[in-house]
């Protein structure tokens, strides 16, 4: 369960950087990104895919959070 | 023009890597590679940050260097004790050129040397009580510092020293912030993992204390960030950022003081000059106290302006003009600059093999000079660093991690670069072999680089070796 750092950035994309791996890639697809639903299957332009369990309500960014291997 | 076609620079790395044994072949050939700008992802093509083969000559340093050397050293308020034997600060003392205003022994600290000095007995009986000792002493000598940092060397790790306690203690002792860094050398493949040890402990024992000395903050409030002032970086960068209108709160960490460490939770914006050795704690700052952190490039005019304006987007309408008021008075000195130098440089290869964030950040004014980067290389990049590096090179760029010294060598004797900037291990073999070299790790005892007075500088050093008549006269002493 590695922990990624979710940050909005300049142009308003989602980019996720995972700290272990010195990884930083932009949020190319999220599995839910609703008002009510946030999270699910979410994969990194260089096709790295995480699943992070969905949420409520959208976090409120740069969120730290746990994701799984997706 | 690129001396070499991509096919000419992969055959170029596949002869270089014939010489290893098939297992460090192997290893090595996902350390070099040829730039394509069409990768949006360096990394992937590239391995970085990983363990230097054992008989491979590397240049890297260790995490003590990256924590002491880089990231504490230049707080100048505060005294960073080597704690260990002698060497490790000695030898590298002052080296980094990180300048600072004040009086040195009074109320600032940067070029001395503080070391526990351990003796066999140390290493025997442990070293808790002479640290113990020392944190008294030095609060004798130099009631004015504002803290100590313990820096620990190997042995410390080695034998088992709980310096967490004696600093606690020292804290309730002297009433000064006492922060034991567990830097010890072994730990981690390079000086990296240094920097964020270093990061980490300035964290959790200055940061999050929290200062309340009545700190008034403005809405024009910024921090540079990851600028260690080498020969003046910080201020030649400060400045264009106060003519624009904004406030410098804190520099971290060149020329830095306690109080701006701590107040920096209160900017607007951290900007971010070395990536590699402060993302860390700009990250934090991000997520902690929901400040935003960006990337800048103070070097060369034409990423210079970049920056400003892109500093200024986060400010409103009065920067965004001041950033074009800095701009326009510059450049008739940039103009100035290019007539005089571009003629003589135009069209000159350099290959740079240095750390952090110069081999990306430095290729614009290279490239303002009309001069071209035939190849770089970090000596101790992450993924990250390389995926911010493809962009900014041309293509078939050689890219080089952890280049050994018989590799890049190599390189150099095939590419015939028109200059070489890397760092003092490397200095002395190719101004022997009458390369024109530049050490670029602190600026060859020159700088500021940065900004536009340092682009003045820049240009008329680069000038200065590059067409200097003392290489043609050099002969290597192994050829004659
Ligand atoms: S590796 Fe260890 S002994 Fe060597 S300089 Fe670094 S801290 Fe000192």
């Amino acid at each position: 369960m590695p922990k990624v750092m979710l940050r909005r950035d300049s142009d308003g994309l989602l980019i996720c950087y995972v700290p272990k791996k010195d990884l930083e890639g932009k949020v190319a697809s999220l599995e839910f990104d609703q008002p009510g639903k946030w999270g699910g299957r979410m994969v990194l332009d260089d096709g790295t895919a995480f699943h992070i369990e969905p949420l409520d309500a959208p976090p409120v960014f740069p969120a730290e959070m746990r994701a799984s291997r997706g | 023009m690129s001396v070499l076609t991509r096919e000419e620079a992969q055959g170029l790395i596949q002869r270089v890597l014939e010489v290893y044994p098939e297992e460090a072949r192997a290893e090595r050939s996902q350390h070099l590679m040829v730039s394509d700008p069409a990768t949006e992802q360096g990394s992937s093509c590239i391995t970085s940050n990983r363990k230097s083969l054992p008989g491979v000559m590397t240049a890297r340093g260790c995490a003590y260097a990256g924590s002491k050397g880089v990231v504490w050293g230049p707080i100048k308020d505060m005294i960073h004790l080597s704690h260990g034997p002698v060497g490790c600060g000695q030898y590298s003392r002052a080296g980094r050129r990180n300048y600072y205003v004040g009086y040195t022994g009074v109320n600032t600290f940067g070029t001395m040397n503080f070391t526990s000095d351990f003796q066999e007995k140390d290493i025997v009986f442990g070293g808790d009580k002479k640290l113990a000792k020392i944190l008294e002493e030095v609060e004798t000598l130099f009631p004015l510092s504002k803290g100590i940092s313990v820096q620990s060397e190997c042995p410390v790790g080695l034998i088992g020293d709980d310096i967490e306690a004696v600093a606690r203690k020292g804290t309730e002792k002297i009433g000064k912030p006492v922060v034991p860094v567990r830097c010890e050398g072994f730990r981690g493949v390079s000086q990296s993992l240094g920097h964020h040890i270093a990061n980490d402990t300035i964290r959790d024992h200055l940061l999050d204390s929290g200062l309340d000395d009545g700190f008034v903050s403005s809405p024009y409030d910024v921090a540079i960030i990851g600028d260690y002032n080498i020969g003046g970086d910080a201020w030649s960068s400060r400045i264009l950022l106060e003519e624009m209108g904004l406030r410098v709160v804190a520099q971290w960490s060149g020329d830095g003081t306690l109080a701006e460490i701590k107040r920096t939770p209160k900017v607007k914006i951290n900007l971010l000059h070395c990536y590699r050795s402060m993302n860390y704690i700009s990250r934090h700052m991000e997520a902690k106290y929901g400040i935003p952190w960006m990337e800048y490039n103070f070097f060369g005019p034409t990423k210079i302006a970049a920056s400003l304006r892109a500093i200024a987007e986060h400010f409103d309408d009065k920067i965004k003009e001041g950033a074009e008021k800095v701009i326009a008075k510059y450049q008739p000195m940039v103009e100035a600059i290019n007539a005089k130098y571009i003629p003589r440089l135009q069209g000159k290869r350099v290959m740079l093999y240095v750390g952090g964030l110069r081999p990306r950040h430095v290729v614009g004014a290279y490239e303002d000079l009309g001069m071209e980067v035939v190849g770089t290389g970090y000596e101790f990049g992450h993924n990250d660093d390389y995926d911010r590096t493809t962009k900014e090179l041309g293509n078939t760029t050689l890219i080089y991690d952890d280049v050994s010294e018989f590799e890049l060598e190599q390189f150099v004797s095939r590419i015939k670069p028109d200059l070489i900037g890397a760092g003092i291990k490397e200095k002395y073999v190719y101004q022997k072999m009458g390369i024109p070299f530049r050490q670029m790790h602190s600026w060859d005892y020159s700088g500021p680089y940065h900004g536009y007075d340092g682009y003045a500088i820049f240009a008329r050093d680069i000038d200065m070796t590059v067409n200097n008549p003392c290489w043609k006269k050099m002969k290597a002493p192994w050829k004659s």
